[in-house]
This record gives C-alpha cells, structure tokens and sequence, in this order.
C-alpha cells in the first residue's frame, strides 16, 4: 500500500476508553481502538455489539459518556469542538445513502463544496465530474438519486464525500441494502480508495471483503473490542466468540 | 315557488365586482407569501429553536388555532388603534390573515420536516453544512414538497375566509357584495355573483399553485411524477 505523505504523525483516528449507553443498555464498554494514516480498518461483530455506534462516534453523530476521541488533530470528546472542522477532514458513507432526492447526482456532489467550502460552481462541476468518473457515474450527473439503482446511489454517495476530500473516510454497512452484484461494484469502489492510500474505518458484514482489505480487523462483542489483529485472525480466531461469528457464516 | 331572478341591476355594477375580487386576490397572496414565511419559520423554532423559542411558537399556534378569526381581526384592528397606529382596513386584513394563515402553515410545515428521514439531516450534517444549511438545502424543499397538498389547500382556504375581513370593512368582495345587495335590494343575485368570483378566484389560485409546484420542485417535472 502506498504511503500517502502526510507532516502529520500518529494516528490519524484514535479511540481510548470510550464509554456510551442507550438508557440502560451499555453499547460501548471501554473501547480502544487506533487507525493509522492509510490504513484500513474493519469493524465486524454481531448486530447490536456496538460497532456502529463506535463508527458514528468518530464523526460525532453520537455523543460519548467517558474516555477519549481525536480524528485528525480534533478532540472529539471535547463538547465545545467546532463540528465542522471535525466535518470537513472526515467523509461519512451510509447504509441507506441518503443522497438528497430533490437534487440531482451533481448538484448533491456539489452542494457542500460550494456551501461550506465556498468553492465557485464551475469549479465544483469539475469536481463533481472527476469523483464521479472515479465511482463509474461519470454520465450520470444528471439524473436524480431515485433514476439510479442501489448500488449506483451508494456510490454517488461515495463520490458526494470524496468530493470535500476528507482525510478519513466512513463506511457504516454501506452494502448491507444491496443484493450480491451491486455489493460487489459497490466494493470495487473501496477497494479501489484503500489501494489509492485512502484511510478508511468500515463496519461491515462482508467478511470476505474485510479479509481482502482491511489491514486490521476490529472484533466487537457486548460493547468491547473483544479481538483485534491482522486479517489473519478470521481464519484463527483467538476467541469463541470470533470462531463462531466467522464460522456461522461460513 | 315563485322565484324571479334579476341580475341586471346587479351585473351593471360589475367594476365593484371587479376591484373586490382583486383586493381578495391581493389580501390573499399577501398572506400567503407572508403566512408561509412566518409558519416555515416557526416551525424550525418550534423544531430547533431554544425552549423559550420552541415555547412561544407553540403558543402562537394554540392561540390562532383555537379562537375565531374574525375575533382575530378584530383583536389586530382594534388593538393597533387602541396603540395609537392607524392603518388602513386593507392592511389590517392583510396582517391579520397573516397572523392566522402563519399558525396553520407553522403545523403543516412541522409536519413536512417532521416526515423527512433523519439520515437526511444526518448526511448534510456531516458533509459540514450548519444547521441554517440543513434546513434551508436539505430540508426545506422536500418537506414542502411532501405537504404541497396541504398547504395549498390552506391557502386557498385563506383566500375564502378573507371574506370576514369585510366586518372591518375591507373594500374585498364580499364587502361589495353586502354593498351591492343594500344598494338594488337583490341579496341573492348579489351573493350568487360574489361565489362565482369566489369560485373563478380559487380556480386562479389553485392553477399558480400548480405552475409554482413545477417551478419549486424540478424533479417532479422532469420525471412526471404528479404532485
């Protein structure tokens, strides 16, 4: 993998201890867990092991209890951090996509360039134009979101948050809506960031994917980062628990 | 039954008619365009707004919703003389209806961003937009969307009540229709005319609705799906 240079040392996500509870319900007891920059990391567990409340930590869309959070430089467990500078180093991918069905593919992609960054409209066109080329969307800039299908609204989703050019990249189950064939062109997309350096933090289901991949599986389990490693540890788990969530699905 | 109609000495009247129907008309897009802004605007405070904000825009609400309109208007007309301002019949009306439609607008409005997914909110939020960006980019237009019908309709609907405004003597259709019918002796002819207008003028109003509709929302117009 290529090392995309970057004066910044450390880890480029870095989670210690953090502690969150629905109600009575603890969904994340004391994780930990490090992403370095140009790494991929995949979480997988269980429905309800907290993985994806983990993910959605990291951009703040869910408020930690106690422990540690920085992305890129910003503490994000510091209640006064200005979200939007959090926001623009971090591009989050849903699971339903939620492009906006009222704009059309480009004008979803150029939104936040020209909101938030302030960029003139030609020059987020071009931007558009490029990122959508890089998904395989390159004519459909026109279209609207509910014209494509799936597979291709979850990678227009993916070309609107390359196109504010994040620093980190968010996955939270974004293949988990779509049957077999628009998974897999779904998943070419992403591998094709992670080959181009891309650091990337992912929830999913698709184990075959994440051994390919990632560079380090996360294991969650009842809240906690129940085994963490290399790929490797898919096919020799070190935990019952591991060895029967790969081996059920197998 | 011995019914005899004569519309002559009524017809010959028809420029009375003629400005009534467009004091109607003007009361109604005033309030309209007004009442929108005002409801769209309360209802992000009653959304998002601080508790005291959130607080007062319920307020607002239960007080317009819950008394007469023409209590209303004479509430605006005679408290604003009371406070020394004196201002035309016309533009009482015409903030009166607004006050009123506002409130009405402020829950249908609620109710369209209510209906849009949280992921949508989410999605804005995260590509960096404020929450000012979210509603106005994300929100605004597919919750108006959603609701178009009932809003609409309730604009419309303004438009007819605006009639009761004739108590303040608003020089509006119904006020000429009371003139008219006092001046010939002929009440009904003179109302039957006057719900014509009222029907021609809904008819008007629901057609620039419809053209707004395929102004406001592009993706409906090019992908036909009606409203």
């Amino acid at each position: 993998m290529s090392q995309p240079t970057s004066s910044s040392a450390g880890p480029v996500v870095a989670l210690r201890d953090v502690h969150k509870s629905f109600g009575s319900l603890k969904v994340l007891d004391g994780v930990s867990f490090e992403v370095a920059r140009g790494e991929v990391l995949a979480i997988i567990g269980r429905s309800g092991s907290g993985k994806s409340t983990a993910l959605r930590c990291i951009d703040r869309l869910e408020t930690i209890e106690s422990g540690e959070i920085t992305v890129c430089g910003h503490r994000v467990s510091d209640p006064k951090l200005p979200l939007r500078a959090l926001r623009l180093d971090v591009g989050i991918v849903f699971q339903s996509y939620n492009l906006f069905p009222h704009l059309t593919i480009e004008e979803n992609i150029c939104l936040a360039p020209v909101t938030v960054k302030g960029r003139r409209r030609a020059e987020a066109r071009e931007t558009a134009r490029r990122v959508l080329g890089q998904v395989g969307l390159g004519d459909k800039l026109d279209s609207y979101p509910e014209q494509l299908s799936g597979g291709q609204q979850q990678r227009a989703a993916i070309a609107r948050s390359l196109a504010m050019e994040p620093q980190v990249m968010l996955f939270d189950e974004v293949t988990s809506a779509l049957d077999p064939e628009l998974t897999g062109e779904v998943l070419r997309v992403i591998e094709q960031l992670a080959a181009g350096g891309m650091t990337m933090v992912m929830v999913t289901h698709e184990m075959g994917f994440a051994r390919r991949v990632a560079d380090r599986i996360v294991f969650m389990h009842r809240g906690k980062v129940w085994e963490t490693g290399p790929a490797t540890i898919l096919e020799a788990p070190e935990t019952a628990e591991l060895r029967q969530f790969v081996g059920s699905g197998l | 039954m011995n019914l005899r109609l004569d519309f002559g000495v009524v017809w010959e009247r028809w420029p009375l008619f003629v400005d009534g129907a467009w004091m109607t008309l003007q009361l109604a897009v005033l309030a309209t365009l007004f009442g929108f802004a005002l409801g769209a605007l309360c209802a992000v405070g009653r959304r998002s707004g601080p508790p005291w904000l959130a607080g007062l825009c319920g307020a607002y609400v239960e007080a317009i919703r819950n008394t007469p309109l023409l209590v209303q208007i004479f509430l605006v007309y005679f408290g604003l003389a009371s406070l020394g301002f004196s201002l035309s019949a016309f533009t009482v009306a015409a903030l009166a209806l607004t006050i009123n439609v506002g409130a009405y607008t402020t829950e249908i409005m609620r109710a369209g961003f209510d209906s849009i997914p949280r992921g949508q909110l989410e999605a804005g939020e995260c590509l960096g937009l404020s929450q000012r960006q979210v509603y106005w980019h994300v929100l605004l237009l597919p919750a108006m969307e959603r609701v178009y019908p009932a809003l609409t309709s309730q604009f419309v609907l303004l438009m007819l009540a605006s009639s009761v405004t004739s108590q303040i003597s608003a020089e509006e259709l119904t006020a000429v229709a009371n003139y008219i019918q006092s001046d010939t002796y002929r009440a009904f002819e003179s109302y039957i005319t006057v719900a014509v207008f009222y029907l021609a003028l809904s008819f008007v109003m629901r057609l620039g609705f419809w053209g707004l509709g395929l102004l406001l929302f592009p993706r409906r117009r090019r992908l036909g799906t009606p409203l």
